[in-house]
């Protein structure tokens, strides 16, 4: 039971920590700020969730893996709001993102007249 | 043990990563992505760190670290969206 | 409850301290049906593992983009409409937009948001609206 317990959590861990320098790499590589929220979101729930949970199984029924599903919550309920401020804080900047396909029509909601984007 | 010690050291090599970006970040945004970015892996590494010496104090600290986190970008963003077009003529002094 | 030391006295001056919280924040006012939608938790036991298998198929497709040597991204702009009637549905949907990685809601308007994905692909599944109705169901008729 230990046994299974421990790789479990190594598993999760290096899973976490896999996918924390994958969104590190991909912050890199990325061509704009648009295109870079989306590794950072891959950092934040995946890499996040990985780690946590493996320090979860090994925390065991204690006060903290409450700590630790505590910690999870707020970065799941905060992450998003703090990334859709800055994408748009960024929008209201000016900044356009480069784009392939832009199916809005050139129309952003928030905004009266049409943007050429 | 030694798990907790290679998850931390990939979350650091992650937030080198991260800082690098910061640095070469071309606009601000990049910068504050990746602040925002570094302080989320901050909580991670606080976490591991308390795991690695087998103090969970730390947990509190991360707890805390993760409020503070989400109201520093906010603020940062804010400053900027308000700052520039209140006062247009005083940037051309 | 955190740290561990479990007083009477300590129980007694936190339960006074919340009493106290509370007191105040009803004279100001600021408790409303927005405040903390306790009637949703039935329904969120089966909407949040379904958000989390969600983000764990996204975050594997980002990761493979991520990758793969040629970064094959085509980011595409769209224009999605939330069918949600309360504020609570709708930031629940731009939320889940959001959290899940490929998608990133930039601006919301009534109920319109502007979603930016990292390939034409994801934006295409988004625009079916599957997302969408789940989140519809998991408001459901209980919301205002």
């Amino acid at each position: 039971m230990e046994m299974v317990l421990d790789i479990l959590s190594w598993f999760f861990l290096l899973a976490g920590s896999a996918f924390c320098l994958i969104g590190a790499l991909g912050l890199l590589r990325m061509p704009d700020v648009y295109t870079r929220l989306h590794p950072v979101s891959v950092i934040e729930t995946l890499g996040m969730g990985g780690i946590i949970l493996g320090l979860l199984l090994q925390a065991g029924f204690t006060l903290v893996a409450a700590k630790l599903i505590i910690i999870a919550a707020l970065i799941l309920l905060t992450a998003p709001v703090a990334t859709h401020a800055l994408a748009q804080a960024a929008l209201h900047a000016g900044i356009l993102p480069k784009l392939d396909h832009d199916k809005t029509g050139g129309h952003i909601a928030g905004e009266d007249e049409p943007s050429n984007s | 043990m030694m798990m907790f010690a290679v998850a931390t050291i990939a979350v650091l090599i992650t937030i080198a990563m991260v800082l690098a970006r910061a640095i070469l970040g071309p606009s601000l945004f990049d910068r504050v992505l990746a602040g925002n970015t570094v302080g989320s892996l901050a909580v991670l590494t606080l976490a591991l760190i308390g795991f690695v010496t087998g103090r969970p104090e730390f947990l509190d600290i991360a707890i805390l670290y993760t409020l503070l986190n989400l109201i520093g970008t906010i603020a940062v963003l804010r400053y900027f969206k308000m700052a520039q077009p209140v006062n247009p003529e005083q940037a051309k002094d | 409850m955190l740290s561990g030391h479990y007083n009477v006295l300590l129980l007694v001056i936190g339960a006074l301290c919340s009493l106290g919280v509370v007191a105040l924040a009803s004279r100001m006012a600021v408790v409303d049906k927005e405040g903390h939608p306790i009637y949703l938790l039935g329904r969120a036991l089966w909407f949040w593992p379904w958000l989390i298998w969600e983000i764990i198929k996204a975050g594997i497709d980002v990761s493979k983009i991520i990758l793969s040597p040629s970064l094959p991204i085509s980011p595409t702009l769209i224009n999605v409409r939330a069918s949600q009637k309360s504020a609570v549905g709708i930031v629940t949907y731009a939320n889940s937009i959001t959290l899940t990685p490929g998608t990133v809601s930039v601006e919301l308007e009534d109920d319109e948001i502007t979603v930016h994905a990292i390939t034409r692909a994801g934006a295409d599944d988004l625009a079916e609206g599957h997302m969408d109705r789940v989140v519809s169901r998991f408001e459901g008729e209980g919301a205002l």
